[in-house]
């Protein structure tokens, strides 16, 4: 496997995972004001946990007992699914056609939701079991997905390590700016993200999806990088000929206040 | 066992939502690029084209598919 290839893998897992553990703060940070730091914290810590030992048990067992060419098959399906699915919104986001993700709008409904009157509101400081599950499923539900990417690419180049590795800096350099900018997650450029990450993983499914097949890229790894010329073009070419068109979508200021998916 | 009946439920919707999601033609286009992947696996020259072209075109497809989808439920009646 050549370094740019590893390199590719390593900005894909730290992207991704970025993108999904700010939308989990969003919700932990939520959480831990309305209910209880303590819970919310223990909530996430929990969620942490349990993925990382999915990614040990499955991980593992894929690289050590899975036939390689029928795991980048397998693999390079899921990851086009992934990849399709993030490039084809980030490109209706960028170019108008769908309203932006909106953290603050998150922040704010979550908390609403957390504080009704009906709520039992504890002692910050007391365990809280709202807080806790509220905690545990953000960051579980968000680091699914990064489990899947991290499995799937570490499993199909045996860089699992690295990959985890990657994911695990993501959601340190994650929590370290939410400790200090805990209100300002709206300010990170989360679609631009998610589209490269999306261009990341379209260009690996579809290079194991083809090598997994039998087809030999010219090049070998390096055409990864090709690909993601293509899918660059092919993006950039989509949001500048969309924002041409008129948006069949009004984006209003409500459209952002209810999201229409949390993990989206 | 209620518990875990929920917990398979969780794991069935996850993977729905995932593969499936408001994006159907996304997995079948998936699907496709697998099967002609298969089928060329003796054509390099033809694959290494064919599968990005087709990529590509799913990609324009699914984006315009959902800009019209999108328009249709969000477009004020005139």
């Amino acid at each position: 496997m050549s370094t740019s290839s590893t390199v590719v893998l390593v900005l894909a897992v730290f992207g991704a995972s970025t993108v999904e553990m700010v939308e989990a703060l969003t919700i932990v940070v939520a959480a831990g004001v309305t209910r209880s730091w303590r819970s919310s914290l223990e909530g996430a810590a929990a969620a942490a946990g349990v993925l990382a030992i999915i990614v040990l048990a499955v991980g593992v067992p894929l690289i050590h007992y899975v036939p390689i060419n029928a795991l980048r098959v397998v693999v390079g399906a899921l990851l086009l699914v992934l990849g399709l699915s993030w490039l084809r919104k980030s490109i209706l986001r960028a170019s108008g056609h769908k309203p932006l993700h909106d953290e603050d709008a998150i922040f704010a409904a979550t908390a609403a939701e957390l504080a009704t009157p009906g709520s039992s509101s504890p002692a910050p400081k007391r365990r809280d079991a709202i807080g806790f599950s509220v905690a545990f499923k953000g960051v579980f539900l968000e680091g699914m997905e990064v489990v899947l990417i991290v499995v799937s690419l570490g499993a199909s180049q045996h860089r699992l390590g690295i990959a985890a590795v990657a994911a695990g800096a993501a959601a340190l350099v994650v929590a370290a700016v939410g400790a200090l900018v805990a209100k300002q997650l709206s300010q990170v450029p989360e679609n631009t993200i998610k589209l490269a990450v999306g261009i990341m993983l379209t260009s690996f499914g579809l290079f194991w999806v083809g090598e997994g097949a039998g087809a030999h890229w010219p090049g070998s790894d390096a055409a990864i990088i090709v690909l993601i010329g293509i899918f660059f073009l092919v993006t950039a070419g989509s949001i500048a000929w969309l924002r041409t068109l008129q948006p069949s979508v009004r984006l209003e200021p409500s459209d952002a206040v209810v999201p229409e998916r949390v993990d989206e | 066992m209620k518990s875990v009946s929920r917990a398979v439920r969780a794991f069935g919707l996850f993977w729905w939502d995932f593969l499936v999601g408001d994006t159907p033609e996304l997995l079948i286009a998936v699907v496709l690029l697998v099967v002609l992947a298969l089928l060329l696996r003796h054509h390099h020259d033809i694959a290494i084209v064919l599968l990005p072209a087709m990529t590509v075109l799913f990609l324009l497809v699914s984006t315009f598919r959902g800009r019209q989808r999108d328009g249709n439920r969000g477009d004020p009646p005139t």
